[in-house]
């Protein structure tokens, strides 16, 4: 293992997350504030609480899981499209260095960074509703694992795409409508039956459901569900990356 | 002496068809200076992106310091140093860190001292705080190289190192490349400038249309290949070369002077006769000059003869 590559790509990319601090972590607090203001206080006022649970608490794991994963996806697409795009990607690929190594540098510095954001927005969350957390562990494997495994997907569509606009076509169209249709504002009770059914497809409905699992006891689908979903998910991601080093997919000529 | 790096029937053929490489195979002394010159498209690019791992070759194999540069690529790699043709460059990272990650990338620990000599080597000390996007394409280029330095390779390619550098900065060039050579780098340079082979290089190859046309030292080279022209000034214009010396491969350059060409190799170059039959046709010598064929001319008559 080229352990000081890891830490290389690592520091590198951890490097360009701090230049752009503003970017980075104030926009997804300022974001996540006004999501408090309206969803929160707004439609608050009106749904008083979702199964024992004020509706402000209830949407914190939501919240929180929003941001994670299109940061999780937008870091990790960026980090590996943007050495490609202004062509400095031969150095890695003419450097000693395994797949494996390349993959956890940069994913590995994407899932930091949305676990650093993560963090921060369940802390400016204190500031609004009362937070519980039933299960810190279970909660922090939770984050810890979906920081992970999208950002294996987002270094997926980082290598796949071939322009910017490409880069923001999963976050944009896939991710963000599946973490809003997939419970991160209420609970899938709340809808009628057919849509229920149609929502246990969405599988960001298992990673939101696990992670209000570890805050407040409440899951719209067995816990296992979630856990077996976010574990096929990231082994699924791993294969597909795989797949690209081996045949040098989009990388090598 | 085992080679420091061997290409064996090295072949590419691209996606679509384009036959870059045919199996090439060459061996690469460790020491030396090896310029490899071709027109665009010739295949000189893509052999250097096999040997460093950014191309998957179609078939044969290439080996540094006698490791696979597939199945041994971890090994393989760590010997060779990388400038690429293009001036490629994280835009917003500093000279010194971006210096310091490509050492890192390369599974040596940091090194402050080391980055600190090779900036200073390439003039580039100044500005290690400085931003790769404030620098000039001519200091960007020397980033390039002090990153393929950075971790002290063996073997050193530079891809057209000096295209639309200026003249200063390409004199510092070669003389960076004179100073490697003393501590053993092996260099391979691509360039099309044949001024830059003659200059530093101790064998050519001549890289056209995926094939290798030949890979000899320059100096034997030059003397192999090389033509050498008389030209003879005369004292008095002349109307037309007297018939006494038609024999003689001569022609006529302005009104008072004659070139002859001759072969230095060959076992009499016909210089004593043809002095004395100029002599005996009544004309008087004002000066005489010798010119041996440059580098270029080789290359170009080398590249028109595969051409045709």
């Amino acid at each position: 293992m080229n352990l000081y590559a890891v830490m290389a790509i690592f520091r590198f990319e951890m490097a360009r997350f701090f230049r752009t601090v503003w970017q980075s972590i104030v926009s997804p607090v300022v974001s996540t504030s006004l999501y408090f203001v309206v969803f929160g206080t707004a439609i608050g006022s009106r749904i008083q609480e979702v199964e024992g649970t004020s509706y402000g608490a209830f949407i914190v794991p939501g919240l929180v899981m929003l941001t994670v994963l299109t940061q999780s996806v937008q870091n990790a697409a960026f980090g590996i499209y943007f050495p490609k795009f202004i062509g400095t990607i031969y150095e890695h690929l003419s450097a000693p260095i395994s797949f494996v190594e390349i993959v956890i540098g940069f994913v590995g510095a994407a899932a930091t960074k949305s676990l650093i954001i993560g963090l921060i927005i369940l802390a400016t969350s204190f500031f609004f509703v009362d937070i519980r957390i039933q299960h810190p562990l279970p909660m922090i494997a939770f984050l810890v694992l979906t920081c992970i495994s999208f950002a294996l997907l987002g270094f997926i569509i980082g290598i796949v795409s071939k322009s910017f606009e490409q880069l923001q076509l999963v976050p944009l169209l896939v991710i963000t409508p599946l973490v809003f249709l997939g419970g991160s504002f209420y609970s899938i009770s709340m809808l009628p039956p057919v849509w229920q059914t149609i929502s246990l497809f969405n599988p960001v409905l298992y990673l939101v459901s696990g992670f209000r699992w570890s805050f407040y006891g409440l899951s719209d689908v067995p816990i296992a569900a979630s856990l077996a979903a976010i574990t096929l998910f990231t082994i699924l991601c791993l294969g597909v990356i795989w797949w690209i080093f081996r045949t040098g997919y989009r990388l090598k000529t | 002496m085992p080679h420091i790096v061997s290409v064996d029937r090295l072949s590419k053929t691209y996606e679509g068809g384009f036959e870059a490489l045919k199996s090439v195979s060459l061996d690469i002394e460790e020491g030396e200076i090896l310029a490899l010159l071709g027109p665009n498209g010739a295949g000189k690019t893509t052999m250097i992106s096999i040997i460093c791992g950014i191309t998957t070759p179609s078939y044969g194999s290439v080996s540094v310091g006698g490791h696979d540069v597939v199945t041994g690529f971890r090994a393989a790699r760590r010997l060779v140093g990388l400038v690429p043709q293009e001036v490629n460059v994280e835009p917003f990272e500093t000279v010194f860190n971006t210096v310091s990650f490509s050492r890192g990338l390369f599974g040596l620990p940091r090194d402050p001292a080391r980055i600190e000599a090779v900036l200073k080597e390439l003039s580039l000390w100044d500005k290690r705080d400085s931003k790769l996007v404030e620098l000039s394409g001519g200091m960007k280029r020397r980033v390039l190289i002090a990153k393929a330095l950075s971790h002290e390779p063996r073997v050193l390619f530079l891809d057209e190192p000096t295209a639309g550098v200026d003249v200063e900065l390409r004199r510092e060039m070669w003389e960076t490349v004179s100073r490697l050579k003393a501590d053993g780098v092996t260099i391979i340079l691509t360039t099309h400038y044949i001024e830059e082979a003659e200059a530093i290089a101790d064998r050519v190859g001549v890289i056209a249309k995926g094939e290798i046309l030949l890979v000899e030292e320059k100096s034997k080279l030059m003397k192999r290949m090389g033509q050498k022209s008389l030209r003879i000034e005369l004292t008095a214009p002349l109307d037309a070369i007297p018939d006494s010396l038609s024999g003689y491969a001569l022609e006529q350059d302005g009104p008072d002077a004659l070139i002859y060409t001759y072969d230095t190799n060959a076992e009499r170059t016909g210089i004593t006769r043809l002095l004395g039959d100029i002599a005996a046709a009544g004309l008087h010598l004002a000066d005489l000059q010798t010119k041996q064929s440059s580098l270029e001319e080789i290359f170009v008559s080398l590249v028109q003869e595969s051409a045709a």
